[in-house]
């Protein structure tokens, strides 16, 4: 499965590590929920660790859709929240 | 749905309804090709302007590395002249001095890391919009409108996302850029006012630089004048014009033409 983490490119991680990167997942949005920057911070990090560490990169010329997508590193609860805001605009 | 999938189909969606769609499918192929051009010379620009911001910091960090060694040699200077309380108002103005250094290193730090990001995302981009074109004139040359429709879908899989996504990283660079900028632009007044030279606020100007030449050059013409009173010559050689001591300034010149009136012979000292 293809997992693009924002403003890195995208890995491609087996299926194998899905149930560990989804409880990792679920902290990340329990913080998001609860506005709980610091635990937001922690979780955030230990997932895009984790989709760095069961990932490899995927070729810069390789053309495919992701099936997942983790805001980059040091976005803001706020930019996690317009990530899942379907009305919102990407600029460009 | 998990968080991160919800995000996927979320941005993906976004992605594709940001396409500009014309009549003939194989026509919005090219339309999404020049933005794709278009965007890799944004980004490209993104790279040029990070650097710029980047050699900004660079040059002020060189800049306050200068007057803080400056200040270490005044608090020497006024050690040496028993002045600790002037060697004490240059070590305070250099610890000032060193605080917004650190500050400043650290935005050095984070616009060269924005420049490697932003650098890796144009690479990045460029190997895609290189592949989309390959697949568009296939596209083009193998199927007609009616048949390209059903590969249009095909064809843009992988590259709206990643236009989505390196429009975000040139947005946050962008706004990282212009704080950065805004708070450069300060510091590059505060330097071209001299006010670094003077982070204790208790006076204006180099105020220490001053105090320490002014006893600097009254020493020099106190040790003249004892000179003079103990009448030992060899000092009037030195005070030929061109000969003047380094650090007497030209508060001793006045002085230097003292010894010659009175001994009414100029060439004494070098006889």
């Amino acid at each position: 499965m293809i997992v693009r983490i924002m403003g890195e490119g995208q890995l491609e991680v087996g299926e194998e590590h899905l149930d560990r990167l989804n409880e990792l997942d679920a902290a990340v949005e329990k913080a998001v929920t609860a506005g709980d920057e610091a635990a937001f911070r922690t979780s955030l990090s230990a997932l895009i660790e984790g989709v760095r560490a069961a990932g490899t990169p995927v070729a810069d010329d390789t053309l495919l859709d992701s099936d997942l997508l983790l805001p980059h590193a040091d976005a803001s609860i706020d930019e996690v929240r317009d990530l899942l805001d379907e009305d919102g605009l990407i600029p460009g | 749905m998990s968080m991160m999938k919800r995000m996927g189909m979320i941005f993906r969606a976004k992605a594709n309804k940001a396409l500009d769609k014309a009549e003939d499918p194989r026509e919005t192929l090219d339309y999404s090709y020049q933005r794709q051009v278009e965007m890799l010379t944004k980004v490209r620009r993104g790279v040029a302007d990070v650097a710029t911001s980047r050699k900004r910091v660079e040059l002020q960090v060189n800049q306050l590395q200068v007057q803080s060694d400056k200040l270490t040699q005044q608090a020497q200077q006024a050690i040496n002249q028993n002045r600790e309380d002037l060697a004490r108002e240059a070590l305070t103005r250099k610890s000032g001095l060193q605080s917004q250094m650190a500050d400043l290193q650290a935005q050095q730090a984070q616009l060269h890391a924005e420049e490697e990001k932003l650098t890796l995302a144009s690479q990045r981009l460029q190997a895609k919009v290189e592949a989309f074109r390959t697949k568009k004139e296939t596209i083009k040359a193998t199927y007609t409108a009616a048949e390209a429709q059903t590969r249009i879908n095909e064809a843009f899989s992988g590259i709206s996302e990643e236009m989505g996504d390196v429009g975000m990283a040139i947005q946050r660079a962008e706004d990282k850029t212009q704080q950065m900028q805004a708070r450069a632009g300060a510091i590059d007044e505060l330097i071209a006012s001299g006010a670094l030279d003077d982070a204790s606020g208790l006076n204006t100007g180099d105020d220490i630089a001053r105090e320490l030449q002014s006893m600097s050059t009254q020493s020099d013409v106190e040790s003249e004048l004892a000179a003079l009173k103990a009448g030992s010559t060899p000092a009037v050689g030195t005070n030929q014009p061109g000969a003047e001591l380094p650090a007497a300034g030209s508060a001793s010149a006045p002085a230097a033409q003292l010894p010659a009136e009175e001994e009414k012979s100029p060439e004494g000292g070098q006889a």
